[in-house]
């Protein structure tokens, strides 16, 4: 018995994908394409002259020590955004999965975040952290830490990160709910009978069962870190101090779009989704091999 | 049936052919100078009938000409574009996207001097030959504030504010002794620190004029005397002398609200302080080194100026030519200047002004045209001109930001901002051959 649907139609199933396909061509590759005819190109702001300048747009980012900073950065912002968002997400919805009067309260308030704008969460957190009105920074300043993240990247760098990860949590959040909700309660119990404790219950059949979820979110994060996340750099440290915040996005986005450097922004962007295509790849070929389904 | 489509067709042209030619004027004020951008054009529409000029808010500066770039790549531009000081070597680059003021009023044989206008501003948005291409509407310049009863408290003479940088240096000792936590600030870090000292001090910002004499300009903010600043406010910065506030106007709430003695910023910041500040305050020249020949010379400008766009019907322009001079006429320049603190660009805004007696009342509001006209302005201190120098901007601040958080030194930080401000000027120049 054949258990898979079947198109009889030769047109139908080609119908029914045309507008996901659509969509895709129209917001995803006729951009990229162009994106990558303008890496080769040499324009002025309005588009008057333009001229064929080959990889020279490419050269010039890779003469740029400071482009190269931005490699780093991005590379230690991603992992921290996506590292500290998996694993609060993951404890808050062990947690949550364990609560049983009001679960619906924690986990509606849990989500919410997520409907915040990432310029909107940016704000929130440069208010709360703000060098002279801040309350946390008051709090700070109160216990003896000097907290002035307009001079020191490190500090800068932490508040981006916590704003960028607040945001990404609820979202985490929601997957692993639903996945630890879909493990059989009789598997634990049986665990639980043979003696094991809830440490050793966890890492032995929650997790396990828990890596498809984890491993799908691992490249969605990435790729949040990567791309979404200029919103909340633009909102709060626009870069700085000092390059300390420049993440590759931010950086394509402040050259295109607020310099009207349309060559040198092309050639970020174009590298930038050759670093994301290589990074999933990667992701897809070694550690999806860890991952049991 | 017919007949009533005729007649309606018919109202419909005769309506139109009634109908006054719009205007549209993008522009980036907001609060009381969006208030007075629409006063302005609610002004000139009630004084003639032809013409109506519609203004609309379009984001912040950089937001607003990227969406006129947008528009005019679509073929259909605003008449008149507001443009930040920084963006003015990108709108002379583009020379068949603008339309020189001077010849749009030369066309609609509009009456026009550039003597009647103040030189340093004139001089910003003119080409070498002196004709003007972008009408100077918001013209602010940096000048120092200083809280008076925080003088006080430190035992020092509020009426006498420093002069020189030794003397602020002094003041602030004083100051953070006395318990002041923020002793002084500025807002737009690279705009005061660099572009406005070089200026005050009479030396280049870069070569060819400060870019106003060609394309081929490098960055010369590696100096001396540049280094030595620099360094100097980086050790204030180590001895909590200096606080950075930020990249843009940051420091001037951190004024109003007391917590900063002293902050350079600009002239545009006084309608907020009068507003919310519960102290006594003044408003001064800004200091200079007084072991710098000639220093000080003069201030120069920031805000922005309107551009004219290409590509409109023929006939627009004759309005927008009688836009600029009515914004031109003493009064509504006294108006403009009065109610937003921005420089009067005219000398006979200046002198009614003057007479009206504004000046007895807000002595801060002249001090700015008075800095702005210290001395006549040379090549050093006449504007700036650098190609995408927005970007160009973001990388000196980024280079100071790295020495008043101690990371490099004012020498390797100025060195890199000149080396990578100059790849950004060769690119500008290669683009705009």
């Amino acid at each position: 018995m054949e258990k898979r649907v079947v198109f009889r139609s030769a047109w139908l199933p080609y119908a029914l994908v045309a507008p996901q396909i659509a969509i895709t061509i129209v917001f995803f590759f006729l951009p990229a394409i162009q994106a990558g005819w303008y890496s080769f190109q040499l324009q002025d702001a309005f588009g008057e002259r333009t001229q064929f300048v080959g990889l020279a747009n490419f050269a010039a980012l890779f003469r740029d020590s400071n482009y190269l900073h931005s490699f780093q950065v991005t590379a230690f912002f991603s992992a921290m955004v996506a590292g500290s968002g998996i694993a609060i997400s993951l404890l808050l919805a062990t947690m949550a999965d364990r609560v049983i009067r009001g679960a619906l309260v924690y986990r509606t308030l849990l989500i919410w975040p997520y409907a915040v704008a990432s310029a909107v969460a940016g704000v929130l957190w440069l208010f709360l952290f703000a060098p002279s009105i801040g309350i946390i920074t008051f709090a700070l300043r109160s216990i003896g830490i000097n907290w002035d993240w307009v001079l020191q990247g490190d500090q800068a760098m932490l508040l981006v990160v916590i704003a960028a990860t607040w945001k990404q949590i609820s979202y985490n959040f929601l997957f692993f709910l639903a996945g630890l909700q879909s493990i059989p309660k009789s598997l634990i119990e049986a665990a639980a009978i043979d003696g094991a404790g809830p440490g050793r219950r966890f890492w032995t059949i929650v997790f396990p069962l828990l890596s498809p979820t984890a491993f799908f979110l691992l490249v969605v994060n990435i790729v949040y870190a990567f791309f979404d996340t200029f919103g909340v750099i633009d909102a709060t440290t626009q870069g700085g101090p000092a390059g300390a915040t420049q993440i590759l996005v931010y950086k394509v986005y402040y050259d295109g779009v607020k310099a009207a450097d349309l060559g040198g922004s092309s050639a970020q962007s174009v590298i930038l989704m050759v670093i994301v295509v290589a990074l999933t790849v990667v992701q897809f070929r070694y550690i999806e091999r860890k991952v049991q389904y | 049936m017919l007949a009533r489509t005729t007649a309606v067709m018919v109202a419909l042209f005769a309506g139109s052919a009634q109908a006054q030619t719009e205007i549209q004027w993008w522009h980036s004020m907001t609060g009381a100078n969006n208030t007075g951008v629409n006063e302005l054009a609610s002004r000139f529409n009630a004084s003639q009938k032809e013409y109506k000029v519609v203004p609309v808010f379009k984001g912040s500066y950089p937001e607003s000409m990227t969406a006129a770039i947008a528009a005019f790549r679509a073929g259909n531009p605003p008449h008149i574009l507001q443009v930040f000081e920084v963006g003015t070597a990108t709108m002379m680059g583009a020379k068949g996207a603008i339309v020189p003021v001077a010849k749009v009023m030369a066309d609609a044989r509009e009456k026009f001097n550039p003597k009647d206008y103040l030189p340093t501003v004139t001089g910003y948005y003119s080409d070498s030959k002196g004709n003007m291409l972008s009408y100077p509407f918001n013209s602010s310049t940096i000048v120092f504030y200083l809280n008076k009863d925080a003088f006080k408290k430190a035992g020092l003479d509020p009426e006498k504010a420093p002069r020189t940088w030794k003397e602020l240096s002094a003041a602030a000792a004083k100051l953070k002794a006395s318990g002041q936590e923020c002793v002084y600030s500025t807002g737009w870090p690279a705009w005061m620190h660099i572009e406005n000292f070089s200026a005050w001090h009479n030396v280049p910002i870069g070569t060819k004029q400060n870019g106003m004499a060609g394309t081929d300009t490098e960055f010369s903010i590696n100096s001396p005397l540049h280094v030595r600043h620099v360094s100097m406010l980086g050790d204030m910065a180590k001895k909590g002398l200096f606080t950075y506030s930020g990249r843009r106007n940051e420091a001037e709430a951190r004024f109003a609200s007391g917590e900063c003695a002293m902050v350079t910023s600009s002239t545009g910041a006084q309608g907020t302080i009068r507003r919310t500040a519960k102290f006594d305050w003044s408003v001064n020249f800004i200091p200079y080194h007084d072991d710098v020949k000639g220093a000080p010379q003069n201030s120069i400008i920031g805000g922005a100026s309107l551009w004219v766009m290409a590509k409109k019907p023929a006939a627009d322009y004759k309005g927008v030519a009688k836009f600029f001079s009515f914004l031109s006429t003493p009064e509504i320049q006294m108006f403009w200047h009065t109610s937003t603190g921005y420089v009067p660009i005219t000398q006979a805004a200046y002198e009614m002004t003057r007479k009206s007696g504004f000046y007895d009342k807000n002595p801060g509001a002249e001090l700015a045209v008075k800095q702005l006209t210290n001395k006549a302005p040379t090549a050093n201190s006449k504007g700036l001109r650098f190609g995408n120098y927005v970007q160009g901007r973001e990388v000196i601040e980024e280079e100071m930001e790295a020495v008043f958080g101690g990371k490099k030194t004012a020498k390797e930080a100025l060195d890199d901002a000149v080396r990578r401000g100059n790849e950004i000027l060769r690119k500008f120049e290669a683009a705009n051959k």
